[in-house]
């Protein structure tokens, strides 16, 4: 371990309505792999985009080598040092390795671009620094997918060599992929360099980082040692509070739950983003689905709602099944979905939020059966009305709103088509303290109204103070499922964290 | 500063109206004579009337290309399905009745436009592209209908659709503004409006929400089918003839380039019927304009050029912003 090489302190950012990054502290040193965890809307992202100058922070200080430094674009921090691989990789697909290295800066000779001397030193690099030795004159495309994240490393790491951040650069990779990307990550920590790594496959963190940064809500949660941290306790840090702590409220309500399922899906399944699982939902109860991101939570939702075609096993909804699922079939039997993606896959940001909350009924009805602006406007102002939607005018574009008011619209729209169930993706990330809570009574009171809701959450004490059930899953399974008072935050914690114990082998 | 003038320049329509007035405007100091409308034999005569009746294909095909580009899409093929409509309507005519001419004509609009919409909305090829292929054959399709000659056209009722009159005013102005109205009822009246800016707008989330973007997709390049085929009775009838190769010659790019005078993104999403008229007038009365004002025909399309960039840049708000910061305390509107 050498010298502290890139120092973040007490570093907030703020978005419209939300906090994204409040006093986050970040040390790097040099010839170490850090890790930086968290959930989706922890603030990783946010606090990469931050030091590379993508976006602009509202405090705190980063220091690079004791000097401190602003960079404004990621082009600067590229100039100072720093540079990104992307989960996706954003290199061009139809030209050369070499060229891909070496764009925007080939090394020119009598102002001409000197080709020899691009492909020698693509070779050298790759080979030197990434062990690596393919032939740098054919087109990226021809390669895999590993080969082109290596690709895009060799480019970063030859730009500048001081901090190397990987964002979720295995997502895509299978086991021995990753394995020769770890053995370059190596070789390059061995060479001095930072890396910070972004993923949240457990396994992998455990296997080939020094430290692990925590971020909770925008929130630094502790820097940790590898070697000292246990599995539970790293899981509990990232989503749970302390262990022992159980959160179970009183206030929750009694529920009708009939013995009636009302959908069951049985082997439902979709290669490579869910293995095939059981699932019953019986009418009026709330299920949760908990574990960590990329465990096959939101995958089942999808599927259920027919965004994503299964493709083995059955469903069926009220006894009826249903050969071919699509989200039109799904409205149409009531079923609703508030997506986790608000901004791709929920609002409609051209429209108004009169538009935006009809959307859903309008499709139910069809394109002839138009809802009279009289009718549509009274809608709209019930559900303003009845969720507190904070606006001038419903006629105001949805993009104005703040997240958290953008999310009710989404309850609205859904609403508004009268479901039988509602499937919330993670409602309540990303949006402001106030407007979590009054979603989180929504739900309750929704719930006691008799409405079936799958519910799935990165905070355990919200899926278990809103909760009959909950199931648990870890890398595209269900792995089990707890019910009434069996649930508690140490509990499902204990259910993600031991699997991934006793299950060292994991397919990636 | 004025309220209502304020809240008028904030509408898409109002730059576009303002192009096309000072438009009229100049006409009316070059051109003596420009707004004076004659009655002979009843029907109405003048410059007006004439920009009027000539607009109407170029117009026709414009609306429908408002729904396609609303959806992101774009439709290349429209001046081909224009000439195939008139082709095969000149040559049933020789053997059939003009109705069995009218229907076939059409018919093959409808064709047209399902043929682009299945390329485009089932097997997702890129709009440019899928419509790229109708474009090419298009015209040879025509001329294999023509046999490469220019089919002359008698019937009187096909050359009443083009040149007759009716109270008035030119017949083809009352197919024009009974398809505007179509339109107009669709998108107000039905859930296509909001189906359509919302899939033009976000597809992914239109599809989250229970919408079924094919659908719509395949409806609005069928439409656009139809436009074409109904623009292309209009050119044939207008000059008794069908002439595959010069019929709608780069018709498609003016009728973009209405879409977007009149205020509809290329990107998508909201989209302006209304626009799309003044749009199409403003280059109607522009060709007018040249011509009669007596400019080089050599340079015509330089002129035209020269005006199309000029109203495209007094629509874009950057380059608005960026004059009003020129100019910032006289700026009183």
């Amino acid at each position: 371990m050498g010298a502290i090489l890139l120092k973040a302190e007490g570093i907030t950012k703020t978005f419209p309505g939300v906090k994204a990054l409040s006093n986050v502290n970040f040390n790097l040193q040099r010839g170490e792999i850090h890790s930086l965890m968290g959930e989706n809307g922890a603030g990783k992202s946010t606090l990469i985009k931050v030091l590379t100058g993508v976006h602009e922070k509202n405090g705190g200080t980063f220091y690079l080598e004791g000097e401190k430094i602003e960079p404004a674009s990621p082009e600067e921090a590229q100039r100072l040092g720093i540079s990104t691989v992307y989960q996706e990789i954003n290199l061009c697909e139809n030209l050369s390795v070499a060229e891909n290295i070496f764009i925007g800066r080939e090394p020119m000779k009598k102002g001409r671009i000197d080709w020899k001397e691009i492909n020698r030193r693509a070779k050298k690099v790759l080979l030197e620094r990434l062990n690596i030795n393919i032939d740098v004159t054919k087109i990226l495309s021809s390669y895999s997918t590993a080969i082109q994240q290596m690709v895009a490393i060799a480019r970063a790491v030859d730009i500048s060599s001081g901090v190397l951040i990987l964002d979720e650069p295995t997502s895509s990779l299978d086991k021995n992929e990753v394995k020769q990307l770890f053995d370059v990550m190596r070789s390059l920590k061995n060479e001095g360099m930072g890396i910070i790594f972004v993923s949240h496959f457990l396994d992998q963190i455990f296997e080939i980082t020094d430290k692990i940064t925590v971020l909770r809500n925008g929130e630094f949660i502790g820097e940790y040692e590898t070697k000292t941290i246990s599995r539970t306790e790293l899981v509990s840090k990232m989503i749970g509070r302390e262990w022992g702590e159980d959160s179970r409220q009183d206030h929750k309500k009694i529920r009708q739950i009939s013995e009636k399922v009302f959908v069951d899906a049985s082997s439902l399944g979709r290669q490579g983003t869910i293995n095939p699982f059981n699932l019953s939902l019986r009418q009026g109860e709330v299920l949760g689905l908990a574990g960590l991101l990329g465990s096959g939570r939101t995958e089942v939702a999808k599927l259920i709602f027919g965004i994503e075609k299964a493709d083995e096993g059955m469903m069926s909804i009220d006894n009826e099944a249903i050969r071919s699922m699509n989200p039109k079939v799904a409205v149409d039997k009531g079923l609703s979905f508030c997506p986790e993606d608000r901004k791709v896959e929920g609002i409609v940001n051209d429209l108004t939020i009169r538009e935006n909350i009809i959307l859903g009924l309008q499709a139910k009805r069809g394109l002839f059966k138009y809802i009279p602006m009289k009718e549509q406007k009274e809608i709209a102002q019930k559900y303003i009305d009845l969720l507190r939607i904070k606006t001038p005018s419903m006629e105001q574009k949805i993009d104005n709103l703040s997240g958290g008011n953008q999310q009710k619209v989404i309850l609205a729209r859904w609403l508004a088509t009268d479901p039988k169930l509602l499937i919330l993706d993670e409602p309540t990330r990303g949006i402001d303290i106030g407007s979590k809570r009054e979603i989180r009574k929504l739900i309750l009171d929704l719930a006691a109204e008799g409405i079936t809701i799958l519910f799935i959450s990165s905070e355990l004490e919200e899926v278990i103070a809103c909760c009959d059930r909950v199931i648990v899953l870890r890398d595209r399974n269900i792995i089990g499922e707890l019910q009434g008072d069996e649930m508690s935050e140490s509990k499902i914690m204990d259910m993600i964290a031991k699997e991934a114990e006793s299950n060292e082998s994991i397919p990636v | 500063m004025n309220p209502f003038l304020y809240r008028m320049a904030q509408t898409k329509i109002f730059w576009p109206l303002v192009a096309l007035l000072v438009l009229l405007l100049l006409n009316f100091f070059l051109i003596p004579g420009f707004f004076s409308v004659e009655i002979k034999n009843g029907h109405l005569f003048g410059s007006l009337i004439d920009i009027m009746n000539r607009v109407i294909p170029l117009l026709i095909i414009s609306i429908g290309m408002t729904l396609v580009i609303a959806k992101e899409g774009i439709d290349i093929s429209v001046g081909s399905v224009l000439a195939i409509s008139g082709a095969l309507a000149a040559y049933i005519m020789e053997s059939s009745t003009v109705w069995v001419a009218l229907i076939a004509a059409v018919g093959v609009g409808i064709v047209c436009g399902m043929w682009n919409g299945v390329l485009v909305s089932i097997f997702e090829i890129q709009p440019m592209v899928a419509t790229l292929i109708l474009l090419t054959v298009g015209r040879g399709i025509a001329q294999l209908i023509t046999g490469g000659q220019i089919l002359t056209i008698d019937d009187e009722l096909y050359k009443y659709i083009g040149s007759g009159f009716l109270m008035g005013l030119p017949f083809s102005i009352f197919i024009g503004g009974a398809i505007f109205l179509i339109m107009l009822y669709m998108k107000k009246r039905t859930a296509m409006g909001l189906f359509l800016e919302s899939i033009g707008n976000n597809i992914t989330a239109s599809k989250f929400a229970g919408i079924q973007p094919r659908k719509i997709i395949f409806l609005v390049y069928t439409i656009s089918g139809v436009c074409a085929a109904i623009a292309g009775i209009i050119v044939s009838a207008n000059v008794s003839s069908a002439d595959a190769n010069n019929a709608g010659l780069w018709i498609e790019l003016d009728a973009i380039l209405a879409v977007v005078i009149g205020g509809t993104s290329m990107r998508g999403g909201r989209y302006f019927l209304g626009g799309t008229v003044v749009g199409a007038l403003f280059i109607q009365t522009l060709s007018t304009t040249i011509y009669s004002v007596g400019i080089n025909p050599q340079i015509v399309m330089v002129v035209k050029a020269f005006v199309v960039i000029i109203v495209c840049l007094v629509q874009s708000e950057q380059f608005r912003s960026i004059f009003m910061q020129f100019n910032k305390k006289k700026v009183s509107f």
